[in-house]
C-alpha cells in the first residue's frame, strides 16, 4: 500500500501535530471555495520550510501518491480539491516576506504569504502589490500563481502573471528549478509566464519574485446609475473606446446592490444597474481624465452620478463590490458563482442574452463583474434544498459559458478552469490543442501525482465527488458533472 | 537551400518532413533567424496580413509574417499603438519575429512588455499540428499559457503563424527630457526613485555614464507642467525635445543607430544592482551599451572582435541572461538562462522529435 508507506515515511519529517490523519482533522481540507465538491485526502502536512515541501513531493513521488498544493483554499474552481487516496500538502504556514527592495521594486515571498500581506510590506516605500482579487485578504500568493488569478485593477494592470518575475519551485518529481530572475525582461522562452496559470499541475512554487508598483498620486472613482446592466454595459464601451484607460470598471446590477447593502451597507444609489469606474495617475493627469470621463458619463443616460477622491469613501465602495459574492447570502441560500468572459463590444448582448436565460429558467441571476475586460460573474441562485435546484442551476451555469465561448470569449478570466469548468475546456480549444496541453502536463509529470483532475481529465485515478451524492461514487471517473456550484 | 511558405499546409508539412527548420521573417534579427547545422532557413514573411481588428475592442489579430509597420499604421489610424514598442519596425520587423525575440523597446516602461499584450496565438508546434494557445479576449485564464512560453522562443519551439494582441491608445503627444546625472551611480540612483512615482513616465533610458533620458506621453498642454515636474524631481538642468526632435531620438533608439558597425547587439535582462558591475565588464571588452526599461534590460553592442565566452561567462557570474540578435549565428542564448529541467521537459513534449535548432 503506497500510502501507507509515504505516511511512514512522513512521519520522519513531520512532527506529530503538523502531519494530520484522523478524520475530524482532515475535514476542514475536504474542500475550497468551491463546495460542492469534496474529497478526504489520506493525510494533511502544514509545511513550514521549504526543504520541507520538497521532501514531500519526494517522497510522494517514490510512493506514486498523488498530492494536492493548498494555501488558504479560496479557489472558485475547486482548485485545492484533494484528491482521494492523496495527500494535501498546506503552504499556509509558508508565509514569510523574504525581501522587498524598494529601489528595484521588488519583493520575494513564499507562497503561503497572504495576497494583501505584500501591499503591506511594500507601502512603507510607497509601493504595492497590484493584482488584487475580491479575497485579498485571505487567499495567498501561491494560488494566485497557480491560477493566474486577476481583480478589478487588472483592467490596467495585468493579472498575476503579469507580476511574476522569478519563481523557485520544486516540479512533482521533487527536483527543483528556478525560473525568471528579477528584470522585468525575460531573456529566452517565458518558462516563468508558462508556469503561471498551470493550475498546479508542473508543481509547486516555493518562493516568488513580484513585481511592486508605485502608488499612485491620485485616485479617483465615479459611481453611474443606469436603468439596465445592458445600459451601463454600452457606457462602458463608450469609455473603452474614447481612448481613457481607467484602472477598474466595474458593473453590479440590482440583485447584486441589494445583496451588498444588506451585508456591508456601502450606500450605493438604489438602481437596476451600478457602474463603478476608477482613474488613477497623476493628480493633473487624473482631472484631465475625470473631466472628459464626466461628459461620456453624462450623455451615456447616467443618473446619480457621485465621484469621490477620498480614501474612506473608496474603501466603503470597494468593500461593498468586493464583498458580493458573499453578500449574495443574503439573498438565497446557495449560489454558483461563474467567471465567463465575452469581448468588450458584445457586453451588452451577453448581459441581455443572460437577462433572457435566467427569465426562461425561473432561476435569478445577480451580475456583478469586471466590466472594462468582459469579465462576467454571474451569481445564479438557487436553494440546495430544493429537489434538481442545483442541476438545474449548474445547467443555466453551463448555458452561460457556451454563451461566452460562441461570442467568442473565454470560459474563464480569473477562477481558472479547476474541477468545475473542466469538461467546457475542449468546447473551447480543439483537440489538437487539448492533446499538447496533455502532453506538456505528462511530460512535466508522468505519473500525473500534482494536482491530478484539475484543468485536464485525470488519465486515471479516483475522481473528485461531489457533495451529496453516494460518496463511494468517487471512484468512478468522470463523475464530475459539466459544472458545479459553490455553497453561500 | 531555403523553404518559402505562404500558406499553413505547406509550413505544417515543412516541420513535418525535409531537414529541421529555423523560421525566419524579415531578417532584422539574423543571429536568432540564420540557420547553423543541418537545418534550413523557412521563409514564413509571406503569412502576412491582418486579420481582425475592431478599434472599439482595442483587439487585433494579424499573421505572424506582418510588418509591425503595417500593424502601426493600421492602429494609428484610430489613435492606437502597439504599447510595447516593438524594436526594428523601420527596419521590416515582423510580429512573429517580435514575438519570437521577445523584444520590446524603450516605450514599453509605461504599460509593459510584449507579454503583457499578447493575448493568444497559433503555432506549429514539432509533431506539425496547428496550436492555438490563449484567445482573443484581454483576459482569459482557461488552459496553459501557450503565448508566454513562444515569447523570446526564437522560433526554437514552434512556427508562429497567428497572434492577437490587446492595444491601447496612443497618448495624444510625446516630450522627452535629457539631464545629466553626472555618473552611473547618480543616474541609477535617480531612476529608482523616479519608479516610485508619482510621474508615470512612458520611458526611462540611460545613456552611460550618467545621462537619462525619459519620456512623458498624454494630453498636449500637460506635457508642460509635467516636464518642468520631472525636471523639478531629477534636480539638474535639463534639454527637453518636442514634436519631431522628440520623434526622430525614440525613432533611433528603436533601430539600435547607436551600434557601432560591426558589433553584435545583444539583449541582457537586468536589474538596477546588477548594472554597475556589468558595466565594468563592459567597459574591459570596449563594448558600447544602453540601458533601457529603467535599468531592465541593457541593449549591449559587444564588438565583433571580443571573444562571446567572456560575455557568457560574465553574465552566469552576475546571475543574468542574455540573447543574441545581430551579428552571425551562434548558440543565441548566454549566462544563466534557468529553467534547468522544466524547460528540457517542456522542451521535449512540444518538439519530441527534434525537428527545430536547440536553443
Amino acid at each position: 500500500m503506497p500510502v501507507a508507506a509515504l505516511l511512514e515515511a512522513l512521519r520522519g519529517l513531520y512532527p506529530p501535530q503538523r502531519l494530520l490523519t484522523g478524520r475530524a482533522q482532515l475535514v476542514p481540507f475536504e474542500s475550497d471555495a468551491l463546495t460542492a465538491f469534496r474529497a478526504r485526502p489520506e493525510a494533511v502536512v502544514l509545511a513550514e520550510r521549504q526543504e520541507e515541501v520538497v521532501e514531500t513531493v519526494r517522497l510522494c513521488h517514490r510512493e506514486g501518491v498523488p498530492f494536492v498544493a493548498r494555501g488558504s483554499g479560496t479557489s472558485l474552481s475547486g482548485g485545492s480539491l484533494p484528491v482521494e487516496g492523496g495527500i494535501v500538502i498546506a503552504l499556509n504556514r509558508l508565509n514569510r516576506v523574504l525581501s522587498v527592495d524598494a529601489d528595484r521594486r521588488l519583493a520575494v515571498v513564499e507562497p503561503g504569504v497572504i495576497n494583501n500581506h505584500v501591499t503591506r510590506a511594500a507601502s512603507p516605500h510607497g509601493l504595492a502589490y497590484a493584482p488584487d482579487p475580491s479575497s485579498q485578504s485571505v487567499c495567498s500568493i501561491g494560488g494566485n500563481l497557480a491560477f493566474n488569478s486577476g481583480g478589478a485593477h487588472c483592467l490596467k494592470h495585468g493579472m498575476t502573471a503579469n507580476h511574476v518575475l522569478g519563481i523557485k519551485a520544486v516540479l512533482p518529481d521533487g527536483e527543483v528549478v528556478t525560473l525568471g530572475g528579477q528584470s522585468t525582461e525575460p531573456v529566452g522562452p517565458d518558462w516563468t509566464g508558462m508556469f503561471c496559470g498551470s493550475e498546479g499541475l508542473f508543481g509547486i512554487a516555493l518562493e516568488v519574485t513580484l513585481r511592486l508598483i508605485g502608488v499612485a498620486e491620485c485616485t479617483h472613482t465615479l459611481l453611474a446609475g443606469y436603468d439596465s446592466t445592458r445600459a451601463g454595459g454600452e457606457a462602458v464601451a463608450q469609455v473603452v473606446a474614447s481612448g481613457l484607460l481607467p484602472v477598474a470598471m466595474e458593473i453590479m446590477d440590482a440583485l447584486a446592490i441589494e445583496a451588498a447593502e444588506a451585508s456591508v451597507k456601502p450606500s450605493y444609489p438604489k438602481v437596476p444597474a451600478l457602474l463603478i469606474v476608477e482613474l488613477e495617475g497623476e493628480r493633473d493627469v487624473v482631472a484631465d481624465h475625470a473631466a472628459r470621463l464626466r461628459e461620456i458619463i453624462d450623455a451615456s443616460g447616467a443618473r446619480e452620478v457621485t465621484v469621490t477622491e477620498q480614501i474612506e469613501d473608496r474603501a466603503l465602495i470597494w468593500k461593498g463590490r468586493k464583498s458580493a459574492f458573499s453578500a449574495v447570502g443574503w439573498l438565497a441560500p446557495d449560489y454558483i458563482v461563474q467567471d465567463g468572459v465575452v469581448p468588450r463590444s458584445r457586453l451588452g448582448e451577453a448581459l441581455g442574452e443572460i437577462h433572457r436565460m435566467s427569465e426562461e429558467a425561473g432561476i435569478r441571476v445577480a451580475n456583478v463583474f469586471h466590466a472594462g475586460d468582459g469579465n462576467l460573474h454571474p451569481l445564479i441562485l438557487f436553494d440546495g434544498r430544493q429537489d434538481g435546484a442545483l442541476h438545474d442551476a449548474e445547467g443555466l451555469a453551463g448555458e452561460i459559458l457556451r454563451l461566452c465561448i460562441r461570442l467568442g470569449g473565454s470560459i474563464t478570466g480569473e477562477h481558472g478552469v479547476g474541477v468545475e469548468k473542466r469538461s467546457f475546456l475542449p468546447e473551447m480549444f480543439a483537440e489538437d490543442d487539448m492533446e499538447l496541453m496533455r502532453r506538456l502536463r505528462t511530460a512535466v509529470d508522468p505519473g500525473e501525482l500534482a494536482n491530478r483532475g484539475k484543468m485536464l481529465e485525470p488519465t486515471w485515478g479516483p475522481d473528485p465527488d461531489r457533495t451529496g451524492e453516494d460518496p463511494g461514487a468517487g471512484s468512478s471517473p468522470n463523475a464530475v458533472p459539466p459544472a458545479a456550484g459553490a455553497r453561500a | 537551400m531555403s523553404v518559402v511558405v505562404d500558406r499553413v499546409e505547406a509550413l505544417r508539412d515543412a516541420v513535418r518532413s525535409g531537414p529541421r527548420v529555423l523560421p525566419h521573417g524579415a531578417g532584422t534579427k539574423p543571429a536568432l533567424s540564420t540557420p547553423t547545422g543541418d537545418a534550413v532557413p523557412l521563409d514564413v514573411s509571406g503569412l502576412a496580413g491582418i486579420l481582425e481588428y475592431d478599434p472599439a475592442e482595442l483587439t487585433l489579430t494579424a499573421l505572424a509574417g506582418t510588418p509591425v509597420a503595417r500593424v502601426s499604421a493600421a492602429l494609428g489610424e484610430h489613435g492606437q499603438y502597439l504599447p510595447f514598442d516593438p524594436p526594428f519596425a523601420a527596419a521590416g520587423a515582423t510580429l512573429g519575429g517580435v514575438v519570437a525575440a521577445g523584444t520590446s523597446g524603450a516605450n514599453a516602461f509605461r504599460h509593459g512588455g510584449v507579454r503583457d499584450f499578447l493575448i493568444g496565438m497559433r503555432f506549429v508546434d514539432g509533431t506539425g499540428r496547428l496550436v492555438t494557445g490563449g484567445g482573443k479576449v484581454v483576459k482569459n485564464a482557461a488552459g496553459f499559457d501557450l503565448p508566454k512560453l513562444m515569447i523570446g522562443s526564437a522560433g526554437r519551439l514552434g512556427v508562429l503563424v497567428e497572434l492577437s494582441f490587446k492595444v491601447f491608445p496612443r497618448p495624444e503627444a510625446t516630450t522627452t527630457v535629457i539631464a545629466d546625472l553626472g555618473s552611473l551611480e547618480a543616474a541609477l540612483g535617480a531612476l529608482a526613485e523616479l519608479g516610485r512615482g508619482p510621474l508615470d513616465l512612458d520611458a526611462a533610458d540611460l545613456e552611460p555614464p550618467g545621462t537619462l533620458v525619459l519620456r512623458l506621453g498624454g494630453a498636449r498642454e500637460l506635457l508642460s507642467s509635467r516636464a518642468a515636474r520631472l525636471l523639478g524631481a531629477l534636480g539638474v538642468p535639463g534639454e527637453r525635445l518636442e514634436g519631431e526632435a522628440d520623434a526622430a531620438r525614440w525613432a533611433d533608439v528603436a533601430e539600435f543607430g547607436w551600434v557601432p558597425e560591426g558589433c553584435r547587439l545583444i539583449k541582457v535582462g537586468v536589474t538596477s544592482a546588477d548594472v554597475p558591475g556589468l558595466d565594468a565588464v563592459l567597459a574591459r571588452a570596449g563594448a558600447s551599451t544602453r540601458y533601457s526599461l529603467g535599468a531592465n534590460v541593457a541593449w549591449v553592442a559587444w564588438p565583433r572582435d571580443a571573444r562571446l565566452e567572456d560575455l557568457d561567462g560574465a553574465l552566469c557570474t552576475l546571475g543574468v541572461a542574455g540573447l543574441l540578435l545581430t551579428g552571425p549565428p551562434e548558440r543565441p542564448l548566454l549566462g544563466r538562462t534557468g529553467g534547468g529541467a522544466f524547460a528540457a521537459r517542456v522542451r521535449a513534449a512540444i518538439d519530441p522529435d527534434a525537428r527545430f535548432q536547440e536553443l
